[in-house]
């Protein structure tokens, strides 16, 4: 990889104007008392002090794309004949994630698993990904809810971006991690930074420090699969959740999504939208049966699929980055690392009879 | 005694009786208050109340109907008890309802902007009139005035209106009216400039539906209109108009029901100022019926009865 760079503060905003230039750049902006990421304007003061509230998700996977637009075209010679004219929508614009953390980059680790697997191949979702850079913000201070330690990653953690930035006091020291990266570094705003680099590196390794010791959430996986049945621990672990879905829409790994068709008249598109199991609909069949009836049923599955059903088929990985999202974001403080911690220390009832 | 060992005491002699009583607790870190479901004895210990117990605990009665359940109310969760019973969506005589004076609730959204970053604070210590935090290793104080809730700002009704157990003296109101300022400043600008903010606002909506899900009031849930998938009434399209329509419908939907206890504005991620909305027409049903939700148990609500005609609406003058 390249040499590590440096950009001093006071050049940062001429680089964002730069990179604007030949790309769509998304970066932290402050809407009302909420950061989310949004198209980066020239000379906006970007603030990358904190978390943004909502992941750079919708950059790689949008909340809503047409998969297709169609419209229907009757035959005049016989009404009751009609052709469907089909056209693929897939419009990926080259974007540049900047100063996401490395939660939100990490996150998308885990949708090419799916979305880029062996067996499947989601052409939308790779034309996204392919034209997406991420120019991620080291954590020099994590919150009280981020746990990014336990799932396998770090509050410096490079994983899933193409650079890294390290926030220095007076700028940023700025390290390729990708081919991809490499390319964003020819600005002859950036200075030479590998002087620099070794205390951005001493404070990476302070803030993962400073996190304390991470907790083990391997064997989550075969104790949430053992309490799949047990309903009493579901609806006791589930009982102030109110089943809306704030924490799997921010969830920089949630990637379910609902595909509906929105008619106009003889034309329509097409929809994929993101879905979520919070939600009572998420499984609702045609027949009327849900097999999530009960929002602890479908707090076990939101759990379940991040510490144990996707741990089983992707090799131990756990699909949460660990951000802590869905924790601070939720209306009621329901938090995931609880439940499964809960879930690793219950002792099946029988087992207890018999210690008795 | 405190009033919170008298509650402790009051729930503890009726839990016997009951599935369940809801109260608060501590949450993942000092400043996050988290409902607390109390089934046994041991977990009465757990109890908190005070500025961050911020959740109305009357949102979760409608979806525990077929219990016998306490909840432990400040006076604006009592009002959503007394809305749900107006409306028959609970039983009362299922429902025990132990109160208490309110001194009103910190708005986390109020202390990020005295404070920056709310997420690493490590310690808070509220009282009546002050908030003490350690944050980056500093003590910052803070009165509570400063990052209290608007709605505890102009609230008329702090003591729990309807209870069945009560703890500690009632308070003086921190109010004696409302006239809804904050609606008549929104109002004096330009319809244009108005509709823009909505624009504005809305468009950050990741439509969770956390505003509804947090209303006690709101009690379709499930069968949603927002949601609904036959029909398919609002397109699942990540569009501004989509989401100002579901907060349009959940308003309407709220025309005389709604208590103001801010929920869905607190529940929003997001920060959206969407209570505004619901006091807009808390405020048209108060001139037109003279009609405060949720206060009179024996009241019943504009919009769900009907009269040939209405003392403030002047048909036949017309
Ligand atoms: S866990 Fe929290 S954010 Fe998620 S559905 Fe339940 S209440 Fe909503
Ligand atoms: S499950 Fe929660 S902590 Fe994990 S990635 Fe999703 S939002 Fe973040
Ligand atoms: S509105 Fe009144 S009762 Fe409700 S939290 Fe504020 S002060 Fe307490
Ligand atoms: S609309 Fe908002 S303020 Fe009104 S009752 Fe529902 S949650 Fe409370
Ligand atoms: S809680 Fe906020 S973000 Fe969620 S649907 Fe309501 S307004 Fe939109």
């Amino acid at each position: 990889m390249a040499e590590a760079k440096f950009i001093a503060n006071d050049k940062l905003t001429a680089w964002l104007d730069e990179l604007s230039a030949t790309m769509r750049v998304l970066a932290p902006t402050r809407q009302g008392d909420a950061m989310v990421f949004a198209p980066y304007v020239p000379g906006q003061n970007v603030e990358m002090g904190q978390e943004a509230t909502a992941p750079p998700k919708s950059a790689v996977f949008p909340a809503s794309e047409d998969l297709l637009r169609y419209d229907y075209r009757k035959n005049p010679e016989d009404l009751g004949q009609v052709d469907v004219e089909l056209l693929p929508t897939i419009t990926p614009e080259p974007t540049l994630v900047f100063g996401s953390r490395p939660c939100g980059a990490r996150g998308f680790l885990v949708f090419d698993r799916v979305y880029d697997g062996a067996k499947y191949k989601d052409p939308y979702y790779l034309a996204r990904r392919e034209a997406t850079v991420f120019a991620t913000i080291a954590c020099l201070q994590a919150e009280n809810a981020c746990f990014c330690h336990s799932v396998g990653s770090a509050p410096g953690d490079a994983a899933g971006s193409d650079l890294l930035l390290t926030p220095l006091d007076d700028g940023y020291v700025v390290e390729a991690v990708s081919k991809k990266g490499e390319t964003l570094l020819g600005s002859s705003l950036l200075a030479a930074g590998k002087k620099k680099a070794a205390q951005a590196k001493k404070l990476r390794e302070q803030a993962l420090k400073d996190m304390g010791d991470p907790q083990d959430f391997g064997p989550a996986k075969d104790k949430l699969l053992a309490l799949f049945d047990d309903m009493g621990f579901w609806e006791d672990v589930s009982a102030k959740c109110i089943s809306c879905g704030a924490c799997t829409y921010l969830c920089p790994t949630c990637y379910c999504f609902n595909i509906t068709d929105e008619n106009s008249g003889l034309t329509g598109r097409r929809v994929r939208s993101w879905d979520n199991c919070m939600s009572f609909q998420f499984t609702m069949e045609a027949s009327g049966h849900n097999p999530r009836p009960t929002k602890a049923h479908r707090l076990k599955n939101r759990v379940g699929h991040k510490f144990s059903y996707y741990p089983a088929l992707h090799e131990g990985i756990i699909a949460c980055c660990g951000c802590g999202r869905c924790i601070k974001s939720c209306p009621v403080s329901v938090d995931i690392r609880e439940i499964v911690a809960k879930a690793m220390a219950h002792q099946p009832p029988a087992v207890e009879e018999a210690a008795k | 005694m405190t009033i919170l060992t008298q509650l402790k005491e009051q729930i503890t002699a009726q839990l016997p009786k009951l599935d369940m009583v809801i109260g608060w607790e501590r949450g993942y870190d000092a400043l996050h208050a988290t409902p607390l479901f109390i089934r046994a004895a041991e977990d009465v210990e757990r109890l908190q109340i005070g500025p961050l117990a911020v959740h109305n605990t009357a949102t979760y009665l409608t979806g525990l109907k077929n219990k016998k359940v306490g909840v432990v109310v400040k006076g604006c969760d009592s009002r959503a008890v007394i809305q749900l019973q107006q409306e028959g969506l609970i039983n009362r005589e299922n429902v025990v309802v132990f109160g208490f004076p309110c001194d009103g609730v910190v708005d986390l959204t109020k202390l990020r902007r005295h404070i920056g970053d709310i997420g690493r604070v490590k310690e808070a210590k509220a009282s009546s009139s002050e908030l003490q935090l350690t944050l980056d290793g500093q003590e910052q104080q803070m009165a509570l005035a400063d990052v209290l809730a608007d709605k505890c700002t102009r609230c008329r009704f702090p003591n729990a209106l309807v209870h069945d157990h009560f703890a500690g003296t009632p308070r003086e109101a921190h109010a004696a009216t409302d006239d809804y300022p904050d609606v008549l400043a929104f109002e004096s600008q330009p319809l244009e400039a108005r509709f823009e903010h909505w624009k504005q606002e809305m468009s950050r909506c990741i439509r969770c539906y956390a505003c509804r899900n947090a209303c006690p009031m709101c009690v379709c849930r499930d069968h949603c209109v927002a949601q609904s998938r036959d029909p398919h009434w609002v397109t699942q399209e990540d569009a501004v108009r989509e989401k100002w329509m579901f907060q349009v419908i959940h308003a309407m939907h709220l025309a005389g029901r709604c208590v103001e206890c801010g929920e869905c504005q607190r529940a929003c991620p997001v920060d959206i100022p969407i209570l505004a909305l619901k006091r807009k027409l808390n405020k048209e049903i108060k001139e037109v019926f003279n009609h405060d939700a949720g206060v009179d148990p024996n009241a019943i609500p504009p919009l769900l009865s009907f009269q040939v005609e209405e003392e403030n609406i002047n048909e036949r003058g017309w």
